[in-house]
Formats: structure tokens, C-alpha cells, sequence
């Protein structure tokens, strides 16, 4: 007993530890979410939090639905795979009513060079321009039509 | 900001993402690692001469493992997330397992082991002082004040297990920053068996030597007399292990320079180019070859202690200057090549920002501060144990 009496401080300590276990025990079970762990390492429930989102993107189906002129020369230019919310943002609203909501109106010396501004990474292939030298800051639009980008001589003048 | 590149980098290479405060986490474990194996030497190994170091050596290890995650937390951005480390652990996670290391390393081994080294004197204060401190001793306490002869007996064979499983647990902690660097498969410059081996030896240069400065300088600060004896013995522990660390080193570049693998071109030039000052200069001639020298002199020369003491304080923070070059030129060179072995970029340092020069002296200053605490708190020195005992001996008899 003599031992142990002279050990108390030790059991104190042991204590310490233990209340601090125990609360953090506590704590985890109280801030650790109950579908933590049910399908992976995460929240179970963020799958259902997410898919209760309301949607931001409409489409391109729904857009083409409307725009079937811009449709047509899209289809004919090299951007007849780039999806319109890509550039216009998500326009689920706009599509849900057409007639209150409009879509603003884009820079196109600001988005365009979001993909075509020159880097050493990008494939030789792809197109892209320093935009500095190339257009001096002026709006691609000025010369490029963005649903059909590419620039057809035609008789007269240039399309 | 526009950052100088040379040749060809990948776009998500051109600005680094590790910036100096993840050069000060590795040197703060270190310190900490090799502040402890200090200790260490004293209470397993029975050095007996570095006795007057043993409850510095433990103090400081306290104070840099306190700031040691600070770098990191500041690095990440939200704080209160990393707290989810330990709530939902991720096994496949170095970074997160590290968590449980630090943390082990911290309540398990050094705050115990300094609580039953000072258990004696906590229960003597709280009985002798007056007013917040004695609250502070009294909690510390935590309710028992038994300092017979028996339990001190006891305090002192827990405290020696403690140490015991202190010692590996110093080498998991610092073993294990090296680990998460030497891992990166990715990184020629990092990927390397030998980095947990060789973080480890840097860890104890550096800790042996901080602890050497710290002893010297707090002697000088109360005009007390170095022991001589005591800071011969570190510098000599700091000499072999030196000289391990740098044999390692060496062993790592001989090995680099004989496999030559592709990507060896790429950082051979580095080396010779944007990293020649911190890695050929500071870390290998000034931090490392010229201490070793020097250090290397008291041990084959007879000099008087006046000397030797200089030699120690140059050498010693010739070290520290180089331990911590080591570390930048691990961290921030890892990140200056491209992954095309074909370019090279630069590294900005903000000043007043989150991970600015400023966070990094404020981070640098702090574990002095709080050391600065702690000694006033529990006083490391001897002869305070001394003066402590007659009080003890006149409130609790021989017991």
C-alpha cells in the first residue's frame, strides 16, 4: 500500500490522461458526423447535400432548343464542341425564364484569352496568340465571330 | 508579381508552392529532436558531464515543439480544420499520422518527463510563492504534494522509461519529416531513402548545438561560470555527430552524381547555378566543413577555455546557419526545377504576409520567448535546485 501511496501522483497523471481521453472521445463523437464513414472518408450525406443543390447549368440541349441559328454556325466552326455555358457561365436560370433573366453581355478581350493566350505548355496545334501584340487589347469580336472564330476570306472583304 | 524563369516550366511549377515556413517545420522538429536526444544522453546514456545542460536541453525542446505546427497552420489557412486530423483520421496520410507523432511526442514523452524531473521543485514552489505563479504551481501539482524520498525514487525510474521510449519516439518525429520529403517519388531532388536518415543526423547537430549556445548564453546572461566540462562533452557529441551527418550527406551526393539518373543534368545545374550560395557555400563550406573544422581543432588542439569557448559559439551558430540552409536548399531547391528537368524558376519571398520573411522571424523568435517563459516558470539551473532543496527540507523535514 506504501507503494502505491508514494506512486499517487503517478495516478493523478494516468488520470489527467484519462479525463483528457475521455473528453476527446466526447468531443468526437458529439462533432464527427454519424454518416462520416458510410461510403468512403467522408460525409455520407454530403452525396444527398449535393444533389438537393439547385442546378446552375441548364445545358447545351436547352440552349440549342432556343438558339438554333447560333447552333448552325457553331456546328460549322472549330468551337462546335465547346459547350455554351462554357463561355456564357451557368444559365440554368435564364432557361427556366427566358424573358426575365438575361445572361450579360461577355468581354471577349478578357474570355477568349482565358484559353488562347500564349503558353509554352499548350500543344503547338492549338491555337493561341499573345494578345498584347495581337490585338493591342481590343475585343476579339472585332475581327473573330466566337461562335465561328475562324476568319474566311470571302469576295469583298473578309467575313 | 512577375517571376523570373528560365527555359521551360510547367505552368503549376512557376510559383512555389512551399514557401520558408515550410523551411522552418523541419528545422523546429529538429531542434526539438535533437534537444531531446541531448537530454537524453545525460539520463539513459549516463553522460554525467552534460548534466547541467539535461533540463535546458528539455525545456527548449518544449518550446520549439510548441511552435513546431505554427508553420504549417499558418501555411494551410484554417487552423480549426487541422483539428480534424485527429477527429477523422486518414491512415493513408503521412501528413495526418504525423499528427499522432507530434502529438504522442508532446503529452507522452516530453511533458511527462519534464513533470516528474520537476515535480519536486513544482510542489516546493507552490507552497513558497505567492499569488498567480503559486496557482500555476499549485494546478501543476495537480493535487499531490508527496515528495517523500520513495516517490522521487519513483519519479526518477519513470522518468528513465519515459526517456527510454523518448528516444525512439525523437528519432519517429524528426525521422518522419524526412520521411514525408524522401517519399515524394515525384521529386528527384527529395525522392531518396536516405532523407529520414539524414534529416535525423541534421536534427541532432542542430539540437545538440542550440542547446550548447542557449547553455553559454544563459551563463553569460547571469554571470555564472561555464561549466567547462559539461560544454567540452557537447561539443564533442556535437563533433561525431557531425561528422555521421555529413559523412550521410556526402554518401546521398556520391551516390546522385555515380547513379546519374535523368534527372542529374537538370539538378547538377542547379546546384552549380541558383542554388550554388546555399547549398555549395553556406550549407557545405560555412555551415558544415568550416564548424567541423573548427570543433575539430579543440578536440586534436590544446587551447585554453577561452578559446574554445569562442570556437563554440562560432561554430555553433556557423551550424545552426547551416542546418538551416540544408533545409531551405531541401525545401525551396525541391521546387526551383522543372519536372521537364528543362527550366528553372525563382523564388519570391513576400515580407509583411502570411507566409512572408516576417512570419518567419516572428515564428523564428518565438520558441525563445516562450523558452524564456518556461525558465522562469521551472529554472533549469542547479544551484536553484539547491536553494530550493533548504526550503524543501525546512517545509516537509527529511521525510
Amino acid at each position: 500500500m506504501k507503494a502505491f501511496k508514494d506512486a499517487g501522483h503517478l495516478f493523478r497523471l494516468a488520470s489527467v490522461f484519462l479525463v483528457g481521453g475521455v473528453l476527446f472521445l466526447a468531443f468526437r463523437g458529439v462533432l464527427v458526423p454519424r454518416s462520416f464513414g458510410q461510403y468512403g472518408h467522408y460525409r455520407g450525406n454530403a452525396i444527398k447535400e449535393t444533389a438537393a443543390l439547385p442546378i446552375s447549368y441548364a445545358g447545351h440541349q436547352v440552349c440549342e432548343s432556343c438558339h438554333a441559328d447560333l447552333l448552325e454556325v457553331k456546328s460549322k466552326g472549330v468551337h462546335k464542341r465547346v459547350a455554351c455555358e462554357a463561355c456564357h457561365g451557368p444559365l440554368a436560370t435564364h432557361a427556366d425564364d427566358p424573358a426575365s433573366v438575361q445572361p450579360a453581355k461577355l468581354d471577349t478581350a478578357v474570355l477568349c484569352v482565358r484559353c488562347h493566350e500564349a503558353n509554352l505548355a499548350k500543344p503547338k496545334n492549338f491555337p493561341q496568340v499573345v494578345s498584347a501584340e495581337h490585338s493591342g487589347g481590343a475585343p476579339c469580336e472585332t475581327c473573330h465571330q466566337p461562335h465561328s472564330p475562324a476568319i474566311v476570306a470571302v469576295a469583298g472583304g473578309s467575313q | 508579381m512577375q517571376i523570373p524563369v528560365e527555359g521551360f516550366m510547367y505552368p503549376n511549377e512557376v510559383e512555389l508552392q512551399w514557401s520558408v515556413l515550410i523551411v522552418l517545420y523541419p528545422f523546429l522538429t529538429g531542434l526539438v529532436a535533437g534537444a531531446f536526444i541531448l537530454a537524453s544522453l545525460e539520463r539513459v546514456f549516463m553522460v554525467k558531464a552534460v548534466k547541467p545542460t539535461y533540463r535546458l536541453a528539455l525545456l527548449t525542446a518544449l518550446a520549439f515543439l510548441i511552435v513546431a505546427p505554427l508553420p504549417l497552420q499558418l501555411h494551410l489557412g484554417h487552423p480549426e480544420r487541422s483539428f480534424e486530423m485527429y477527429l477523422t483520421p486518414h491512415r493513408s496520410s503521412a501528413m495526418a499520422m504525423f499528427g499522432f507523432v507530434y502529438l504522442w511526442y508532446l503529452l507522452a514523452v516530453l511533458v511527462v518527463e519534464i513533470w516528474l524531473d520537476y515535480r519536486r521543485d513544482i510542489v516546493v514552489m507552490s507552497q513558497c510563492t505567492t499569488g498567480w505563479k503559486r496557482l500555476v504551481y499549485r494546478v501543476l501539482t495537480l493535487g499531490s504534494t508527496n515528495i517523500s524520498e520513495r516517490s522521487l525514487h519513483i519519479d526518477e525510474r519513470v522518468g528513465w522509461l519515459v526517456t527510454v521510449i523518448g528516444i525512439p519516439s525523437a528519432f519517429l518525429l524528426h525521422g518522419y519529416v524526412g520521411f514525408i520529403f524522401g517519399s515524394v517519388k515525384a521529386n528527384p531532388w527529395w525522392s531518396s531513402p536516405l532523407m529520414p536518415v539524414v534529416f535525423l543526423f541534421s536534427a541532432m547537430v542542430s539540437g545538440i548545438a542550440i542547446v550548447m549556445l542557449l547553455y553559454m548564453l544563459m551563463c553569460r546572461l547571469r554571470r555564472e561560470p561555464i561549466d567547462m566540462d559539461c560544454v567540452d562533452t557537447v561539443a564533442k557529441y556535437l563533433f561525431y555527430t557531425f561528422i555521421i551527418d555529413f559523412s550521410l550527406e556526402m554518401l546521398d551526393l556520391i551516390h546522385r552524381i555515380y547513379e546519374a539518373d535523368e534527372s542529374f543534368r537538370s539538378l547538377d545545374f542547379m546546384v552549380h547555378t541558383r542554388l550554388f550560395l546555399s547549398q555549395v557555400v553556406i550549407q557545405i563550406l560555412l555551415g558544415t566543413v568550416l564548424p567541423i573544422l573548427l570543433i575539430g581543432l579543440t578536440q586534436v588542439v590544446k587551447l585554453a577555455a577561452k578559446q574554445r569557448k569562442r570556437i563554440y559559439v562560432v561554430a555553433g551558430c556557423l551550424t545552426m546557419i547551416g542546418i538551416f540552409a540544408m533545409r531551405w536548399n531541401v525545401v525551396i531547391g525541391g521546387q526551383l526545377f522543372s519536372k521537364s528537368f528543362l527550366g528553372y524558376t525563382t523564388y519570391k519571398m513576400a515580407f509583411a504576409t502570411r507566409e512572408g520573411l516576417l512570419t518567419a522571424i516572428v515564428l523564428t523568435v518565438l520558441p525563445f520567448v516562450i523558452l524564456g517563459v518556461l525558465v522562469k516558470l521551472l529554472p533549469p539551473w542547479p544551484e536553484k535546485k539547491s536553494a530550493i532543496s533548504s526550503v524543501a527540507v525546512a517545509a516537509y523535514g527529511a521525510d
